[in-house]
């Protein structure tokens, strides 16, 4: 079923007052599809996230996740249908160890579901995930607060807390930024991995050189509107997006 | 060369702590003692106390210390999910009228009335706040601060259970010594158990609303659900106390929703230091009979018993167990290198 649509969003709208962060926004995306998600700043990228997440309602449009409509659903039932997203800002649990960040995922109906896990068992599947993403097991990393760690450490943790929900659907936010050339090149194959094992990605970033090296497929925002949807060479080559990224209105 | 250094000072906490605050690898009776000490020791007092101090006025001090380190303990479950109640006294007062209720106009016996108040008070209590879950901050406080007002008006203008005059002669405990370590007793279970219950897996989850929800959400967790049964079991802990307090008393009146009540053990936690339920007890068990000892100096009791408080917070904003507890961690002894 490589060809079933995860997610569909029709007509989405959304107003803060006067601004439109959305405007009219439809597309489908199917599963194991890796779509980079662009646009200048303040044309509504992270406002989408939180209206395909439940953490901010739409003023008018639909969305569907499997066929079955999420518009309403809050943002915990829409987390337990397995779609993962990590926040632009960063945020994490700062008093709490870097490894019991992953608890509060973990003990999520979804992966109790999933995975069962009882007291104890849940540290030892937090340390080993937190493995993978460069919190060595044997270092003192994932002990750590994670108020005590560098803004690299916390892009991952938040990445980690993604996959600790066992996602279809991964929705990541601005991940690459503030990482370093080193973080980002160490986190980018494990993002494909997860792609090539069938994880559906859904990638806003502002870092497009390596976007492009794994999305097969970018929609461009301009002032809430889609304005480009397709694969990146051709999206990016056309006038108005490259209008909107050099920010002028009028051809020179 | 200089003599070569065979031992170096190590914290014995250090030593002690694999890499976590939960994972200790102890490899000795001392060390064993170490980690043994700060629980038998509060333990010991608490069952003791009563014993050494003898039923009298100061007896009764122990077990007023008891209900309002059983409020305090509340507020701090409430806290560790990010809820600021000032409203401890609707707790108590839901707690102390039911079984004064149950007691006085159906003559149910206090073994029934009590565990009634304790399950009965927090369903209603529950009720009541679980509209307003979703009020952040400070005005999930304010509706906690008026609930007990209401109560009270309530009480007072309909002249229900019993009015301004209170529901008098109900049943009393046995005898004293069995109220004392009734409460005793709860106290040190609710000391541990939420102390246990913040280490688990659950308690991690409550931790993580409190330092932010939205991240919780996108965990897939319903937050509302989690407050509410942290509401539940906080209130079962409140109603209970005034229950004892109502059965002790063998009277029930409109003071059980006094501000008093939410003011005390709030201060205990405020001097104990909060996050950690151990603060709680320690600084209601400080409070409670330093203000029954200034009851002799009459109105400058207050005014002393301010001060005193304003002194304590100035020297130890963190509470005086935070203080405790690092002092203790910091104990050193000689290892070999
Ligand atoms: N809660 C809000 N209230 C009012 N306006 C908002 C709110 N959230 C976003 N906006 C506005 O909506 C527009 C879109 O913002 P959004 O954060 O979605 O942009 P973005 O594409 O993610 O930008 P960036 O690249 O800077 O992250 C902006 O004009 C912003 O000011
Ligand atoms: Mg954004």
């Amino acid at each position: 079923m490589a060809d079933e649509v995860i997610l569909k969003v029709e007509n989405l709208t959304k107003r803060f007052g006067g601004i439109i962060a959305v405007d009219q926004v439809s597309f489908e995306l199917k599963q194991g599809e890796f779509l980079g998600l662009i646009g200048p700043n303040g044309s509504g990228k992270t406002t989408l996230i939180n209206l395909i997440t439940g953490f901010v309602k739409p003023t008018s449009g639909r969305i569907y996740y499997r066929n079955m409509e999420i518009t309403h659903c809050p943002p915990y039932q829409i987390a337990c249908l397995g779609i993962a997203r990590s926040f632009q800002m960063v945020r994490a649990f700062h008093k709490i160890p870097a490894y019991k960040n992953l608890i509060v995922p973990l003990y999520s109906p979804r992966v109790r579901k999933l995975s069962g896990g009882k007291y104890g068992e849940r540290d030892d599947m937090a340390i080993d995930l937190l493995d993978d993403f460069g919190f060595e097991r044997d270092s003192f990393v994932p002990y750590k607060p994670a108020g005590s760690l560098p803004h690299g450490y916390l892009k991952r943790l938040d990445l980690a807390r993604c996959m600790a929900l066992r996602p279809e659907l991964l929705i990541l936010d601005e991940l690459f930024s503030g990482m370093t050339m080193s973080e980002v090149s160490a986190t980018l194959p494990l993002i494909e991995k997860f792609n090539r094992e069938g994880l559906t990605i859904i990638m806003v970033e502002h870092r497009l050189k390596e976007l492009f090296r794994v999305a097969n497929r970018v929609i461009v925002l301009n002032f809430g509107r889609k304005i480009a949807d397709g694969p990146p060479r051709e999206a990016m080559s056309q006038k108005e997006v490259q209008r909107a990224y050099l920010g002028t209105e009028t051809e020179g | 060369m200089a003599e070569a250094i065979k031992y170096r000072k190590e914290r014995i906490d250090r030593g002690i702590k694999a890499r976590s605050d939960t994972i200790y690898m102890l490899s000795s009776y001392r060390e064993l003692l170490y980690i043994l000490f700060p629980r038998v020791l509060p333990i010991s007092f608490l069952l003791l106390s009563p014993i050494f101090i003898g039923g009298g006025y100061w007896g009764k001090v122990i077990f007023y210390s008891c209900t309002f380190a059983l409020l305090a303990l509340s507020w701090d479950l409430l806290a560790s999910v990010g809820l600021i109640s000032l409203g401890q006294a609707l707790f108590f007062g839901v707690g102390s009228y039911v079984a004064g209720g149950f007691n006085f106009y159906f003559k149910w016996p206090l073994f029934l009335t009590i565990p009634l108040a304790t399950f009965g008070g927090a369903l209603i209590c529950t009720f009541l706040l679980v509209p307003v879950l979703r009020l952040r901050g400070v005005y999930f406080s304010m509706v906690t601060l008026i609930l007990p007002l209401l109560f009270d008006h309530l009480i007072e203008t309909l002249e229900i259970l019993g009015g301004t005059h209170g529901l008098l002669s109900l049943s009393p405990f046995p005898s004293h010594w069995m109220a004392v370590y009734i409460a005793v007793v709860s106290v040190i279970l609710c000391l541990f158990g939420f102390r246990r219950l913040l280490h688990e897996d659950y308690g991690f989850v409550l931790r993580g609303i409190r330092e932010d929800d939205r991240v919780v959400m996108a965990g897939g967790i319903n937050i509302y659900w989690y407050k509410a049964q942290t509401i539940f079991i906080a209130a079962m802990v409140g109603c209970f106390a005034g229950a004892l307090m109502t059965h002790y008393y063998q009277f029930v009146g409109r003071s059980a929703f006094a501000l008093d009540n939410t003011i005390l053990p709030l201060a205990g936690v405020v001097l104990g230091g909060s996050g950690n339920f151990a603060g709680s007890v320690l600084g209601t068990f400080i409070l409670v009979p330093l203000s029954e000892a200034l009851r002799a100096l009459g109105g400058l009791r207050m005014a002393l018993y301010s001060l005193i408080l304003i002194i304590a917070l100035a020297t130890l904003p963190e509470g005086i167990f935070h203080y405790l507890e690092r002092k203790y961690h910091q104990f050193e002894r000689m290892v070999s290198i």
